[in-house]
């Protein structure tokens, strides 16, 4: 018997997660043809994004100092922002109270559930901008619009989180309330409500959080806030205020987002 | 006869209430300040709101009129829109491509343990929180201003946005990475940044994947208004039909939009459930 010399590789080569050479050669050559087809039917305009680079220069040049000298208007227009959030988020979450029980499959009848399941899903496929147009459209321009478009996003994200919930609490304490003869109104807030009103909670902070990002872009089709005003520096070519107003909004996002890690971690 | 007979007590002079309340007066006395508070909060964003309670008078008219509008919709336009919904998906595609690669430097410079002091670490989580904090419509505001209009400026900001989400939670899994294996690679004599290829990649690469996959569901949603404010994709045909009042065009658009957006968080949802 002789040993093979060759069978064992003289160097190391870390595995790959594709299993087998053979597919990883797939994956990318793959890759390699998405880019091709899509690079070569977006129709990408290589002059215009050559001429792009100085101007990108330019216009960060005049970005640089951020011109807070508006700064009432840049007020006006954040508080509103946080106003359009809190007031969205506090009907959302009324909205969302009988959304998530008509769709937690344990509590409400099939017919119910179906059409509340139904609801969620093409009312969360929808970006809060497209839903905003509806709303400008009904309520004509303003907060109000931004204000409903908030509100009817959140009691659909609210509503599914409740509903999943409910779905998951333990049976036992709804069973033992029923048993002793509670009312289904009595039976949700003695048995379902203590179960699921901490998670409840701090869902509801986080899309507090949410919601103050997204009253920052609602402007752009005119439902109110700051992104009516950073949108129109954008068109007026007022690039110095406009990175004030980016500027104050990525700070108060940052911030919502410290007090909401925050104030969820001291829930749990 | 018992040896021990109890001790007798004199029954505790306290009222035992008859019925039965869950809360005591104190916790709901702290509900009710809890709610007071909620209620001035609502009341003070509602009222400096400055609502035009008139518009709602009219608002079912107006609602019923733009389903009259809407119905039928004009399915003869499905053909035209096919080509923008395709560079939806390439923006949305692309621009999570792009973030991948700049988010794996960046969640190395913003994870604790792999950073290489304190000012590249505020470096890192410095540009975390400014990708993070901007939405990827005024991302697209801020590339159209650059590159004009079109699917580009669409793609930098889908990126611009995704990079800070990626690295954030890439970020986060590089901090909780096995320390054994960065050992045992640096025993063998590695340099950093074989340590970061052979140690840690491998660890983080389950949540690197998913991540994509999931931001990439977000991202074709998202890029389906980023046409808005011109940065190409369907929201351009969907924002000329709404102008236009083309309601009837409108209503296909969004069906539109909803098969791809139901289509592309299903695949999501197989991948990641697949993967973890």
């Amino acid at each position: 018997m002789t040993m093979s010399a060759s069978a064992y590789p003289s160097a190391w080569r870390p595995p790959t997660i594709f299993g087998s050479p053979g597919r990883r050669f797939a994956f990318w050559a793959l890759f390699a043809a998405y880019l091709v087809w899509s690079l070569s039917t977006l129709n990408v305009d290589t002059a215009r994004i050559m001429a792009g680079l100085p101007r990108a220069w330019n216009i960060l040049v005049r970005m640089m100092p951020p011109d807070f000298g508006r700064w009432q208007l840049l007020l006006t227009g954040m508080v509103e922002s946080v106003q359009i959030a809190i007031a969205a988020t506090i009907v959302g979450a009324a909205l969302s109270i009988p959304l998530g029980i008509a769709a937690a499959a344990n509590l409400s009848p099939r017919p119910v559930y179906f059409a509340a399941r139904g609801f969620i899903v093409v009312g969360r496929t929808f970006h809060e901008v497209i839903i905003a147009i509806f709303f400008v459209k009904l309520f004509g321009f303003g907060p109000v619009a931004g204000l409903l478009t908030l509100a009817f996003s959140s009691a659909i994200f609210l509503g599914k989180m409740l509903a999943e919930d409910i779905e998951n609490m333990k049976p036992g304490p709804v069973e033992a309330i029923r048993a002793t003869g509670a009312s289904f109104g009595q039976t949700f807030v003695y048995a379902v409500v203590p179960q699921v009103l901490v998670k409840t909670l701090g869902v509801l902070i986080y899309r507090l959080d949410s919601n103050l990002r997204h009253s920052t872009v609602i402007g752009i089709v005119g439902a109110g806030g700051i992104g009516q005003t950073l949108s129109a520096s954008f068109s007026r070519y007022d690039f110095d205020f406009a990175s004030a107003i980016l500027l104050t909004i990525a700070a108060m996002v940052a911030l919502g987002e410290w007090f909401s890690d925050w104030a969820r971690r001291r829930l749990r | 006869m018992t040896a021990h007979q109890l001790p007798h007590r004199p029954a505790p002079m306290r009222d035992y209430p008859d019925r039965w309340e869950r809360y005591s007066a104190r916790e709901r006395l702290i509900q009710w300040f809890w709610l007071g508070g909620i209620a001035l909060a609502a009341a003070w964003s509602v009222s400096a709101l400055d609502i035009e309670w008139a518009f709602f008078a009219d608002a079912h008219e107006q609602a019923a009129d733009l389903i009259g509008r809407m119905w039928p919709p004009r399915w003869s336009y499905l053909p035209r829109i096919v080509q923008p919904l395709i560079e939806t998906l390439h923006i949305a595609t692309l621009g999570t491509m792009i973030a991948v690669v700049f988010a794996l430097p960046v969640a190395f410079l913003a994870a604790r343990n792999t950073t290489w002091n304190q000012g590249t670490w505020l470096l890192g989580r410095s540009i975390l929180v400014l990708s993070r904090s901007i939405n990827t419509v005024i991302w697209g505001l801020v590339f159209v201003a650059i590159f004009g209009p079109g699917p580009v400026a669409g793609i930098c900001a889908v990126a611009a946005r995704s990079i800070g989400f990626i690295a954030k939670l890439v970020a986060e899994a590089i901090e909780e990475v096995d320390a054994g294996q960065i050992e045992a690679v640096e025993a063998t004599g590695a340099r950093t940044l074989q340590v970061y290829g052979v140690a840690i990649l491998p660890q983080i690469l389950p949540v690197l994947i998913g991540t994509t996959i999931y931001r990439w569901d977000i991202n074709v949603r998202e890029s389906s208004v980023l046409g808005f404010v011109g940065a190409g994709g369907i929201g351009l045909l969907l924002y000329a039909s709404i102008n236009q009042f083309a309601w009837s065009q409108a209503i296909v658009i969004l069906i539109a939009i909803l098969g791809i957006v139901i289509i592309s968080e299903a695949i999501s949802a197989y991948v990641r459930a697949r993967i973890v």
